[in-house]
């Protein structure tokens, strides 16, 4: 029968099934962090019990770092603190730990791909539901909670059961100025929060297949926000050529026998998904939220929508109340406060060019405060080896350190309460970047252009 | 973990939908190395003030609605896989979570923290929200064994579906991780009769 990427991938990690539907699913890489691992490390002394694959795991600190001074010590106690317990367990246990000044530092999601330990084939997990991001490399990753963390800790597997297959297909060609994360905004508006739950998504299409590996990574980074366990492309050409080369990446030999391998990893024609649903690329738009979840994104050139009095609406209008926006409304000519362009979907260097690009010679407008926050030391380097940084300078932004920042604001980086800010992270939520707050979540490009404007504008009528 | 068996119970109402992990327990509260202690910041900027006066119109702070059993609308626990969530409602006294569908990863978690997650249809949902509504004296009965969610003053009982193994370890406060490291045999085979080694 023909087979799925997913089953592929699925299937070649079934340790055993067991009745009733549930797997012993064995997991090939697991990232842990300082905020989702402590209590992991805890349970599995408590109970006795060796770590089981200490050189399948990799940890960063990331969630709550400071992105000012990272040579001097974390001012916050409890950061401080859950930073020092990360390096404690990585020491005691013998896991490879990128911590704070180490060359490779940086977002999770961001370091795994840029280092080659994200490969196709692989299973990977971390106590973070942007994992899915690593689905870019054609891998099956995923999200998990504490106690799976030390379940895979104590067993190098979890007990799951296989979720449902859907396949997105974007064919066609993209508009000037839309880019993948525009792709990803636009599907989960037609989706909703939870309209892929249960499901594990494979993106296919001729505008999929376009992106570059990092287009690809902001696309499967949202596919939580849908609800999706995760989210996957299958490997190809572009996926290979990224690879060569990265420090974790297979050499020599090895490599020969990994591409003889990743390139049997494609849905063969036939293979089964239990939703099938298909996008025009060429009628995607650059897109902006305006709502408290993902769900709510609209064209930027569009109009907020009018809901009935079905029972969305209590939860609809308490939203609106939220973001201080009314039914029906346009958000151009909006005024913001605010800029930020980091997170696990938008921190790399392409990212960073993006913003640069269309900075250069300009100037933030005077109430913006814009912040870069790079995803990881590599990029921050490459970022300073292209002169970008100085670009960024010239334009009134500022380049800090690499972290997940103001994404979720455990550390410094908060927005102020009722203030706006064009974000290029991947939740809006309530108070998700600091209490009050009112997140729009865009692509780096309107950001960029939105930080230099100082309000929201139809981009189009902007770019080269 | 602790077992679970039969609640019988009143119920808090939150009629929202989408109730994602980071309005259960925002991230700010996520700095703790332990578990114990999140039920105080429960919903904590649904819960309080920014001075940390209690907001009134907040259904925890509304001496109306107590109980073990939060009612919540649909794809409750969306966003973040923090199990601070479900350890918060744990926390803050609660047992069980009934909506008419919960996001995976909060479905998975709170079944590890022995907190029950219990789908209901739509339309049994809206039922209890216009029930609680007119009388926030009702209780309801979970039994967990005959996987049965009784509401005595409409005289109804409807099953719930729980995946066979789940159920047995709520009964029994049993979790995975004796399971998976019970099977270190057959890891071990998988491990070095697998095609492609990583």
């Amino acid at each position: 029968m023909a087979k799925s990427l997913f089953d592929k991938i699925w299937d070649a990690h079934v340790v055993k099934a067991i009745p009733g539907g549930l797997e012993v699913f064995y997991i090939d890489r697991h990232l842990i962090h300082e905020v989702t691992s402590p209590q992991a490390f805890d349970e599995l002394q408590e109970r006795g019990l060796p770590l089981s694959r200490p050189a399948q795991i990799l940890a960063t600190a990331d969630h709550n770092v400071p992105t000012r001074n990272q040579h001097l010590p974390i001012q916050d106690p409890l950061s401080r603190s859950q930073v020092d317990k990360l390096t404690e367990n990585c020491e005691k246990f013998g896991i490879e730990l990128f911590g704070l000044g180490h060359q490779y530092q940086g977002i999770v999601h961001v370091i795994g791909p840029e280092l080659g330990v994200t490969q196709p084939g692989m299973t990977i997990v971390c106590g973070d539901s942007h994992t899915s991001t690593h689905g870019a490399f054609g891998a099956i990753a995923f999200g998990i909670g504490t106690s799976q963390v030390t379940q895979v800790m104590a067993s190098q597997c979890l007990l799951i059961s296989r979720p449902k297959r859907m396949r997105i297909t974007v064919d066609g060609a993209l508009q000037p100025g839309v880019t993948a994360k525009d792709i990803i905004l636009h599907i989960i508006s037609k989706l909703g929060t939870g309209g892929a739950t249960g499901y594990f998504v494979e993106y296919a299409g001729s505008a999929i297949r376009g992106l570059s590996m990092e287009g690809r990574m902001t696309v499967c980074n949202m596919s939580i926000e849908m609800g999706a366990r995760g989210g996957l492309i299958a490997p190809d050409a572009t996926t290979f050529e990224y690879l060569q080369g990265r420090p974790y990446a297979p050499q020599g030999e090895r490599w020969t026998q990994a591409l003889d391998y990743w390139q049997t990893l494609y849905s063969e024609e036939g293979a089964e998904f239990e939703s099938e649903l298909t996008f025009d690329a060429a009628a995607i738009t650059p897109m902006i939220t305006y709502g408290t979840n993902p769900g709510m994104g609209i064209a930027l050139n569009g109009s907020i929508p009018v809901l009935g009095t079905d029972g969305e609406a209590a939860s609809f209008d308490k939203s609106l109340a939220y973001m201080g926006f009314t039914p029906g409304e346009s958000l151009l000519g909006k005024e913001i406060n605010y800029v930020f362009i980091g997170s696990c979907t938008n921190s790399r260097i392409e990212d960073l060019r993006a913003v640069a690009a269309y900075v250069k010679g300009k100037h933030k407008a005077e109430h913006v405060e814009a912040i870069i926050v790079p995803g990881s030391k590599m990029v921050e380097k490459q970022a300073i080896a292209e002169g970008l940084d100085q670009v960024l300078a010239e334009a009134g932004f500022e380049l800090r350190e690499p972290g997940c920042s103001a994404c979720l604001a455990m550390n410094d980086d908060k927005i102020p309460a009722g203030a706006y800010c064009v974000s290029t992270s991947n939740r809006n939520f309530e108070g998700r970047q600091g209490p009050g707050a009112r997140t729009l979540l865009a692509s780096p490009l309107v950001a960029a252009i939105t930080a230099v404007e100082g309000r929201i504008v139809d981009i189009t009528q902007y770019l080269n | 973990m602790e077992k679970f068996q039969t609640l019988r119970s009143g119920v808090v109402p939150l009629p929202i939908e989408n109730v994602d992990t980071d309005q259960i327990i925002p991230a700010r509260f996520l700095k703790a190395t332990t578990r114990e202690g999140f039920g105080q910041n429960l919903f904590a900027d649904w819960r309080y003030q920014s001075d940390g006066q209690p907001k009134a119109d907040f259904v925890l702070n509304n001496s109306r609605y107590h109980g073990q059993i939060l009612l919540a609308g649909k794809n409750f626990g969306c966003g973040s896989s923090r199990e601070h969530a479900a350890w918060a409602l744990y926390d803050a006294g609660f047992k069980v979570v009934i909506s008419s569908y919960f996001a995976d990863i909060f479905r998975g978690n709170a079944l590890n923290t022995g907190l029950l997650p219990l789908q209901v249809s739509d339309e049994v949902l809206q039922g209890l929200f216009r029930q609680i509504e007119l009388e926030p004296e009702t209780q309801l009965v979970v039994d967990l064994p005959s996987q049965t969610l009784s509401i005595p003053v409409w005289d109804a009982t409807i099953g719930f579906e729980l995946d066979a193994y789940k159920k047995e370890c709520l009964i029994n406060g049993y979790d995975d991780i004796d399971y998976l490291v019970s099977q270190k045999d057959a890891i071990t085979t998988y491990e070095q009769l697998r095609k492609w080694v990583f």
